[in-house]
């Protein structure tokens, strides 16, 4: 069945709120935009607040560890500035600190990403703190398929999870499964399969590297794309098959580049795929800057297809041995 | 479900304050002499504690801070395995991995608590949530100092319990110290009550020092909570008698302010009382004390017996 990302979301929300009365949401505008939760689960269960992502985020730590399943809506992901204590302090290390006594099953929704032109503090893909924080899950789709797989599956997870949309995404139609669609936290999948190199991403920059991927093969690459889907857990294994198949890895992802979810990619795949390498692992990521509003800049810090494909293309002709100037943004 | 509406033994409530008062000054012995890692103390903030959480049932849920000793304690926590806890030891009620500063007991009822100034504010208003929901029974109490008042998240706190409506009894220790700061430097108002008023919650100021005023105070406010449904906000007047965290000399303390205050110990407070009011005798005292003394020390030996946790801990519990 067709239908966008916005709707793969509200058919996920809906359906696991319908399947567990612990389950409910709210956020700012949560109540205001989502008339129909509202309908279906009355006041009590699809919620307004403040606009104060820390309550939120401290609101939805708390109901989690005392018996709810919170969906919470932060709106855009630099707002989870003011929720990193109730996330990374709180639902993400109370656990431990405990000694294992609360456990945290909650989903925090935050847009980013660029093609809204709204600028730095509205647009940052800042998914690899997380990822970089101990006791949470980081997922990051693709597809509306897997926007309503991984959010159930997140709704379900007896963890806190990060759950960020990309928000040029959400007017994206694609085909979602009928009936009871889960896609596994943790499982990577091969957008398209192919022989010569791995071009590894997540999110918008997935679609990119699809397109990139049409253009090589005119070349006569054959590229095999994986969509990583989930950040943590890191489908590790996924990751090392493909790349001991191709020999040869682009990293691709809009986030920017320095300690970004690209370089832990690349040691790992130092780590445990060294032999196997024929060429330096590339990474093509956003650059070390705030983003821009101005739609030119905007595009411009965002790998795109033409030069995914030129990197690949310059991957292919690079050997293990020769020294290899870094790719920076396109 | 109704508060306990007769009045609580004072007697019991004594020993619990002289138990809570041991307790912390056995820590502050294990680490002068011991090694025995440094801790936050709540000494001369004892009856805020035992007069709170005398007023509460064992539905109700308590969320605490760094000072969390005689919320703990008050609510009938284990002393050996408190100890066994700050020491990293196995039968610690964390495993070993809270220490001192963030011990939580939640079969207790004593949930999430944060030492990050303020945290326990932000996740109370969660619980508070859950306890709000059909079939659910209970009040959160939420206890923080003065200097959490001064986080942003108090205010997003009071003003969301406010607006849901939320079974959340505040407590706020006033005890005059935000970390290394007075609070005359940190406030322009002298009670934090001034604030909580603004948004529209019932409140009530009293001597955090008498037992029986706060354990009167904290009934009313829990009657309040069951019977309108909304948050309520106490404020403890009392003081910290040590430094903000063992060790500390305490020489940016005023000695004229600590000396008025400790003249008003709640503990030696309560006992003129009772022995005024012929309660109390010395050999009635004598027996307390001993109690407690036993007590204290079968705790450590509890928690020097408990091993520490094997090396396979380290990353256990980190998901569920």
């Amino acid at each position: 069945m067709k239908m966008t990302v916005n709707e793969a979301i509200s058919q996920a929300l809906a359906e696991e709120m319908r399947r567990d009365a612990r389950v409910l949401m709210f956020g700012e505008g949560v109540a205001t935009k989502r008339g129909d939760l509202l309908a279906e689960f009355g006041a009590a269960r699809v919620r307004n607040t403040p606009l104060a992502e820390g309550i939120i985020a401290g609101t939805a730590a708390g109901a989690a560890a005392t018996g709810l399943r919170p969906v919470v809506d932060l709106l855009f992901a630099p707002f989870l500035c003011y929720a990193m204590d109730e996330i990374v302090n709180s639902a993400g290390k109370l656990r431990y600190i405990s000694g294992g006594q609360f456990a945290f099953p909650l989903v925090a929704i935050a847009m980013t990403g660029s093609g809204w032109a709204v600028g730095a503090q509205h647009n940052h893909n800042l998914e690899a703190w997380f990822v970089h924080s101990p006791g949470l899950k980081v997922a990051m789709p693709s597809n509306a398929a897997d926007f309503k797989g991984l959010l159930k599956a997140a709704i379900r997870d007896d963890n806190p999870v990060l759950f960020f949309v990309d928000m040029a995404l959400t007017p994206i139609e694609g085909e979602v499964p009928e009936g009871e669609h889960i896609v596994p936290l943790g499982q990577a999948a091969v957008a398209r399969a192919g022989s010569d190199l791995t071009i590894i991403s997540y999110a918008k920059t997935v679609g990119h590297c699809l397109q990139a991927a049409e253009q090589l093969a005119v070349a006569g690459i054959d590229a095999e794309v994986i969509d990583l889907r989930t950040l943590k857990p890191l489908d590790e294994d996924a990751i090392l098959r493909s790349v001991r198949r191709t020999g040869r890895v682009l990293i691709v992802h809009e986030a920017s580049r320095t300690c970004g979810v690209g370089a832990e990619i690349a040691a790992l795949v130092g780590e445990r795929a060294f032999d196997a390498l024929a060429a330096p692992v590339m990474r093509l990521t956003g650059p070390d800057a705030p983003t821009p509003s101005s739609r030119v800049l905007e595009q411009a810090f965002v790998p795109q297809p033409a030069g995914i494909a030129q990197a690949a293309r310059q991957l292919m002709q690079a050997a293990r041995r020769r020294a290899q100037p870094e790719a920076q943004f396109i | 479900m109704s508060c306990d509406a007769l009045p609580a033994p004072r007697l019991q409530m004594l020993e619990r304050m002289l138990l809570i008062r041991a307790y912390e000054e056995k820590l502050v012995h294990l680490h002068a002499s011991h090694g025995v890692a440094g801790t936050c103390t709540s000494v001369g903030q004892e009856a805020c504690a035992v007069g709170v959480v005398q007023a509460l049932t064992p539905a109700d849920r308590i969320l605490t801070n760094h000072r969390s000793a005689g919320h703990l304690l008050a609510r009938g926590a284990d002393p050996g395995r408190m100890l066994a806890e700050v020491m990293g030891k196995r039968d610690g009620y964390c495993k070993g991995k809270s220490g001192s500063l963030h011990i939580s007991a939640a079969k207790l009822g004593v949930v999430l608590t944060s030492t990050i100034v303020g945290g326990e504010l932000a996740l109370a208003t969660g619980v508070g949530l859950s306890l709000s929901m059909p079939g659910q029974d209970g009040i959160a109490a939420c206890f923080f100092g003065d200097g959490a008042a001064c986080e942003g998240r108090f205010h997003e706190s009071l003003n969301l319990a406010a607006v849901w409506k939320l079974p959340i009894l505040y407590v706020c220790e006033n005890n005059q110290w935000q970390a290394f700061v007075h609070r005359r430097e940190t406030m322009p108002v002298e009670q934090i009550a001034a604030w909580a008023e603004g948004y529209g919650v019932p409140v009530r100021s009293v001597d955090g020092n008498d037992v029986e005023a706060v354990y009167a105070a904290a009934q009313e406010a829990c009657a309040a909570i069951r019977t309108n449904g909304g948050p309520y906000f106490l404020e403890l007047n009392t003081y910290r008698q040590r430094g903000h965290f063992e060790p500390d000399d305490q020489s940016y303390v005023d000695r004229r302010e600590l000396k008025a205050w400790l003249a008003r110990d709640p503990i030696m407070s309560l006992e003129r009382r009772l022995r005024d009011q012929d309660e109390l005798d010395d050999a009635r005292q004598a027996a307390m004390r001993a109690r407690v003394s036993e007590t204290i020390e079968a705790a450590l030996a509890f928690a020097n017996a408990s091993p520490f946790p094997e090396a396979a801990e380290l990353t256990a519990d980190v998901y569920a």
